[in-house]
């Protein structure tokens, strides 16, 4: 959406003003509830309300085929992932683990092997434990920044 | 060929587009960036229809009608994208519709309005984009710009300028001068056009209302008014008459009750004009001087000139605007006769111009450094002082207008209209050429709404070969006949405005084709109607040169009524 947003020629209103719109619905189901104020999270949703008929709206109304077709990956996906875009909304979780903001991270214990690697990654330090021993996220002060996952070379750290 | 509309049948003709077959069927279809005599652009998407076999909805301004086609224009699909696009435009518009110039006659307002969009659906990010307050005729406030782009044509296709353009792309495209600098550093005009079909508060006239309610208000300042020819007949519109009336009498009353001390007529000076301008016209041809000779009065077309055809400067009349000699006359004349300083004179004009404004400000305008005219309002900002001052002027009573710039004949009138200067000018010409007056007053070739307009007038055994343009494309093509080698036009009249003052940028918006073509006519009516109809017999411009000027083209007319006029760089 980023990308059709930016190809954009500005010409007719439905591709210039709704793949905008449209990128910004979006934008907010992928983004964390951290810091979201109460309206924020209404907005959330009232985009989620309107985000088939807008799709729809442009696909409709656009003066050329990239407007045209502009929309379709959403109205794809929400017939056929819909139950997805649900969990995005109402569980705040992606299941594919694309949308950093939404994952909550854990150790496994079973494979820490307490090599500290991770708390000292850690911007947040949201990390503790004693070396040698497996370590805890503390969900609270974790930022969901992914850093402890790629730092970890036992595949220890649990996205979901 | 026959269309069904909504399970009825119309006719259309083959070639044209669905929107004009709908709209003579009187079926409405709104429309935001279509324009009447240009080619569709087709950006607005507002006019869109669902056509049996389309896929997709389809502009309908912009689609042909085929034979047998079912069109449904009001349909729930229909409707629903409508409404969706004028959500989307109202997302990023900005909320202040209250203070809005245009609240009450914005098209976007309205159609937001029609279609019960009553809350806003898709919130976002807002463009924060710069007010553009430098040029002196105009304000462009991009944040309320819905890019239809009909400005950027009109200034294009119609008027030959292109000042302004698209920049930038996407969501973050905007129309902006060469370089996004200023509008008064542009190649722009200030003929306000752009204003006249722009849909929202986008676009408007810098305005001159504040300043000139503070000098009414001072006690020790003398506010004088004075009105052009084109406004008498156009005012009304904005008062709720119907187009086409004329109201000098009710409006130089309504001037009054608002608080003007003296209220002149612009039209005088049009005939003292005629009377410079015809002399320096048969001076020219008498002394081999540089031919054709063009009219001046229209100040978009000046800077036109100044800054396109600089080799044109010499061909231009010297002659002031009306507005400005008549300016120039009120604050020395006028002001030795009644023993009034000049600099206790606050001298307001009444336009359907917005490119006047920039006349007003040009440092040739002034005597001593005294401007000639201290402010300029166009007809909306007129009659928004008339509603102000809560008016009803159906219950005025006309009035005359103040001495000695009172008087008219109606060949100044039709200084409003396109091909009236020239014909004011032909009537005075052959009276002082031969001495005769011209058998039939009306020059038929030079009425109507036609972009260019030639005749060639016998005056005595002289053939003088005159043509009108009225739309800076068309004076620009003119002009290029000319360079070409063009010898038989002697006397050029240009007015920058499309038809001519009556349609003007300070004209009341929502301005038409119909509605300028009946301010045409009455203009015509009351010319025909009139007793004095040449400007020669004007009695108070014949005193004005037995007692103060001497004569046409003199030493005193030289300074007061005569300027100059120099090339401009202009970004292209």
């Amino acid at each position: 959406m980023d990308f059709i947003q930016r190809e954009s020629c500005g010409k007719c209103i439905p591709c210039r003003e709704g793949t905008r719109r449209m990128l910004e619905i979006l934008e907010r189901i992928t983004r964390g509830r951290r810091n979201e104020t109460g309206v924020q999270a209404l907005e959330r949703f009232q985009g989620m309300m309107y985000l088939n008929r807008l799709a729809e709206v442009i696909k409709d109304t656009s003066l050329c085929g990239l407007g045209q077709t502009a929309p379709n990956p959403v109205l794809s996906t929400l017939h056929w992932f819909r139950n997805e875009y649900e969990e995005h909304i109402f569980e705040r979780k992606c299941r594919a683990g694309v949308c950093r903001e939404l994952l909550t991270y854990r150790i496994d214990t079973e494979k820490c092997k307490g090599c500290t690697a991770c708390a000292k990654k850690c911007p947040a330090k949201a990390i503790m434990g004693t070396p040698k021993s497996p370590h805890y996220i503390i969900p609270d002060k974790c930022i969901g920044c992914g850093s402890c996952v790629a730092t970890c070379r036992f595949d220890a750290v649990i996205a979901e | 060929m026959n269309i069904q509309v909504n399970g009825r049948t119309i006719e259309a003709k083959r070639g044209e587009t669905i929107l004009t077959a709908l709209r003579r069927a009187g079926i409405n279809v709104p429309t935001l960036c279509y324009m009447e005599s240009l080619l569709p652009s087709g950006a607005c998407r507002l006019c869109v229809v669902e056509v049996e076999s389309q896929r997709n909805l389809v502009p309908s301004c912009a689609f042909p009608v085929a034979d047998g086609m079912k069109i449904k224009t009001h349909s729930p699909r229909v409707v629903r994208a409508r409404k969706t696009i004028v959500e989307l435009l109202i997302a990023g518009h900005p909320d202040d519709c209250l203070y809005c110039v245009r609240n009450g006659t914005c098209q976007l307002q309205r159609l937001a309005d029609e279609l019960g969009v009553r809350e806003r659906r898709y919130a976002g990010m807002k463009n924060d984009y710069k007010i553009d307050t430098s040029s002196a005729s105009l304000v462009r406030d991009p944040a309320k710009c819905i890019l239809c782009g009909k400005c950027v044509r009109v200034c294009e296709e119609i008027q030959g300028v292109s000042a302004i353009d698209f920049i930038n792309r996407g969501c973050r495209s905007r129309v902006a001068t060469a370089f996004d600098r200023g509008l008064n550093v542009s190649s722009c005009v200030n003929c306000g056009q752009c204003v006249m079909v722009c849909p929202t508060g986008a676009l408007r006239e810098q305005s001159s209302v504040k300043e000139v309610t503070d000098a009414i208000n001072d006690p020790n300042r003398i506010v004088i008014v004075q009105h052009a020819p084109a406004v008498s007949v156009t005012l009304g519109e904005e008062l709720g008459i119907k187009a086409g009336t004329d109201i000098a009498g009710i409006m130089t009353a309504a001037l009054r009750q608002v608080g003007f001390d003296r209220v002149f007529d612009t039209s005088f000076s049009a005939d003292l004009t005629i009377m410079e301008e015809a002399s320096e016209l048969a001076h020219r041809v008498a002394n081999g001087g540089v031919l054709p000779m063009m009219t001046s009065c229209s100040p978009g077309w000046i800077k036109f000139v100044e800054q396109f055809y600089p080799d044109f400067i010499p061909n231009l009349s010297t002659c002031k605007s009306p507005q400005q000699m008549l300016g120039a006359l009120i604050k020395s004349f006028y002001a030795g006769r009644e023993g009034i300083d000049p600099r206790t004179i606050f001298s307001v004009s009444i336009m359907p111009c917005t490119a006047k404004k920039f006349e007003a400000e040009r440092p040739e305008m002034t005597q001593n450094g005294i401007p000639d005219v201290d402010a300029v309002l166009t007809t909306r900002e007129a009659a928004h002082m008339i509603r102000r001052q809560g008016l009803d002027i159906n219950a005025l009573t006309p009035e005359t207008a103040d001495t000695p710039f009172g008087e008219r004949s109606t060949a100044g009138k039709l200084f409003g209209a396109t091909g009236g200067v020239m014909e004011a000018a032909v009537r005075t010409a052959h009276f002082l050429l031969t001495g005769q007056e011209l058998a039939d007053l009306k020059v038929h070739p030079l009425r109507g709404l036609e972009g260019v307009k030639e005749a060639h007038v016998k005056i005595g055994d002289l053939e003088v070969g005159v043509a009108v343009a009225s739309g800076l494309k068309n004076a620009a093509a003119l002009l290029e006949q000319i360079k070409a080698g063009r010898k038989d036009i002697h006397f050029i009249e240009v007015m920058t405005c499309p038809g001519g003052c009556i349609a003007g940028g300070g004209q009341p918006l929502g301005t038409n084709t119909d509605s300028v073509r009946r301010r045409m006519q009455a203009l015509y009516d009351i010319d025909r109607d009139g007793t004095i109809r040449v400007s020669h017999k004007n009695e108070e411009v014949q005193r004005l040169y037995t007692e103060y000027l001497g004569k046409p083209l003199g030493e005193r007319s030289h300074h007061l009524l005569h300027t100059h006029y120099a090339r401009r760089e202009a970004m292209v």
